[in-house]
């Protein structure tokens, strides 16, 4: 699993990508009641807003760690947007994207790195 | 409203040490260091205020007291001085407050404006006539006090209390936390405020609040504060709660924010609380504003305070509401997600010819038209505790 600052997370599996948030930004947000996910076919560029997740509160933008084709979006969390607090890191998942570049994973940090970045935030 | 300070320039209350002991998530709020959450978060503080009791630290706003300089003696003829001091402000009967009562109203601008919302209080001891109990926004009590002040001129000392702790208990179960610790209290009617003892020292306590539930708001001297909120939170019904879930409870009510749902361009009337306005006093053409009060109260207001049940995303403020047709009506001026009703809704100002129940509307939520049903206010029913035999006015 690869990272960005921004607190997405990416997993790859051959050329697809699932994506989500880290436990650390659900945590952040506080309850999601509500997810707003692209619809499959979209392009998406790297560092734009990819899809927006709702606390109570707030709205907060997610943004697109890599470039690609979303090929599918998590309907689960239509009905059940809490996933996102309650498995951010597996059954939270937001989208998946077909990546048109695997050097741009590679630039992404790994665990170590990214709990490192936690602590110096 | 928040205001943005560096932290070391922000004001602490009395319990700000105790919200950081208990893990409360800290943000600058109208120029003070305030809890916007605790542990459990904001959905499930509102749930539990609903189902439970809900402890507030909103010691940030502005109560005060404002006294004659000289008192007759005559409880009546004290009360209707002191009356006359603040009437000429606001667009309440406060002459007509009964002893041991409590009143919403509006301070007003010469144009009619809502400058703040606040409670205003008479005391129930003769010896206490010619003496208000008055709470402001925390946001507007500089403006607020030196406004009150200035209009008192000679006559009234205005003294502020907001160096003290100002606590709510609300909720169902609210009644039966705080009577234990402090008997008596459950007797008080809803809009109603009275001493009690308390640990050798004396709290002003009134039955009132800003969630639509059942509950209290305590004025403690700041020593006793720290004490005060540790007992209540030792009783397991009882949990902290931040000013993210006062928000969501408030707008579930259908209580209007200072702000953000009224502001000094709105009227009691278009703001849909003309039951704040004395009609006494709008006959009598005694009020701030009373060309366009009675205007307003003749034809109509240019545009209503309305509630609305959103579809999809919520619509939070600053959300353009529009006709079905797309035609612009108003302005979203507080909106969410609401944890009891599962849905989003929201509150904004629309013509009155599309303000009824029922009306379909849009919202618009980043670029798209979502729809937005208008409801009647409150979203979530009020459960006041109010006296079988003599019901409010308010509706």
């Amino acid at each position: 699993m690869r990272f960005t600052k921004d607190h997405e997370w990416v997993e790859m599996e051959g050329e697809i990508a699932t994506v989500g948030i880290t436990a650390y930004a659900a945590e952040q947000l506080g309850d999601v009641v509500f997810v707003e996910l692209p619809t499959p076919g979209a392009t998406l560029k790297a560092g734009a807003e990819m899809a927006v997740v709702e606390s109570v509160k707030a709205a907060s933008d997610v943004y697109a760690p890599i470039s690609g084709e979303v090929t599918a979006a998590n309907a689960e969390l239509t009905d059940n947007p809490q996933s996102v607090n309650d498995a951010p890191e597996n059954g939270g998942w937001l989208v998946k994207i077909k990546i048109a570049d695997p050097a741009q994973v590679e630039s992404l940090m790994d665990r170590d790195a990214y709990e490192a970045h936690l602590r110096s935030l | 409203m928040t205001t943005a300070l560096a932290a070391d320039t922000l004001l602490s209350t009395p319990l700000s040490a105790a919200h950081r002991l208990r893990g409360a998530r800290m943000t600058p709020f109208a120029g003070y260091d305030m809890p916007v959450s605790y542990a459990a978060g904001v959905l499930k503080e509102h749930l539990w205020t609903r189902a439970h009791a809900g402890l507030f630290d909103v010691s940030h706003m502005g109560p005060a007291f404002l006294s004659l300089t000289a008192r007759s003696g005559d409880p009546a003829a004290d009360h209707a001085r002191v009356s006359a001091l603040i009437e000429p402000l606001i667009c309440g009967d406060i002459a007509g407050l009964a002893p041991g009562r409590l009143r919403y109203t509006l301070l007003l601008n010469a144009q009619g404006g809502i400058i703040d919302d606040l409670m205003v209080g008479r005391p129930a001891a003769d010896g206490r006539q010619g003496e208000l109990y008055l709470v402001v926004n925390a946001a507007t009590k500089p403006e607020d006090f030196a406004l009150i002040a200035e209009a008192a001129g000679a006559k009234g000392r205005l003294t502020r209390a907001d160096d003290g702790a100002l606590i709510a208990v609300q909720g169902p179960e609210a009644a039966a936390v705080l009577d234990g610790l402090i008997p008596g209290v459950g007797d008080l009617s809803f809009m109603s405020f009275a001493p009690f003892g308390f640990e050798g020292e004396s709290l002003l306590i009134s039955r009132s609040g800003y969630t639509g539930e059942d509950g209290f708001e305590i004025l403690s001297p700041a020593s006793l504060a720290q004490t005060l909120w540790e007992r209540l939170l030792a009783d397991e019904r009882a949990w902290p709660i931040g000013l993210g879930a006062r928000d969501s409870l408030r707008l579930e009510a259908g209580l209007p924010l200072y702000g953000h749902d009224i502001d000094a361009t709105t009227s009691p009337l278009e703001a849909n609380l003309a039951f704040a306005v004395s009609k006494r006093r709008l006959k009598a053409s005694t009020l701030r504003g009373a060309a366009r009060l009675a205007k307003e109260a003749a034809e109509g207001p240019s545009r209503l305070r309305i509630g609305l049940k959103v579809e999809g995303a919520p619509a939070r403020e600053g959300a353009e509401i529009t006709g079905v047709d797309g035609a612009p009506l108003g302005l979203v001026t507080s909106g969410g997600f609401s944890p009891s009703l599962g849905t989003p809704i929201a509150m904004g100002y629309a013509p009155p010819a599309l303000a009824a129940p029922d009306t379909d509307l849009r919202v618009t939520v980043r670029g798209r038209a979502q729809g937005a049903r208008v409801v009647a206010m409150p979203f979530f029913p009020h459960r006041y505790h109010r006296p079988t035999t003599k019901p409010e006015t308010r509706p």
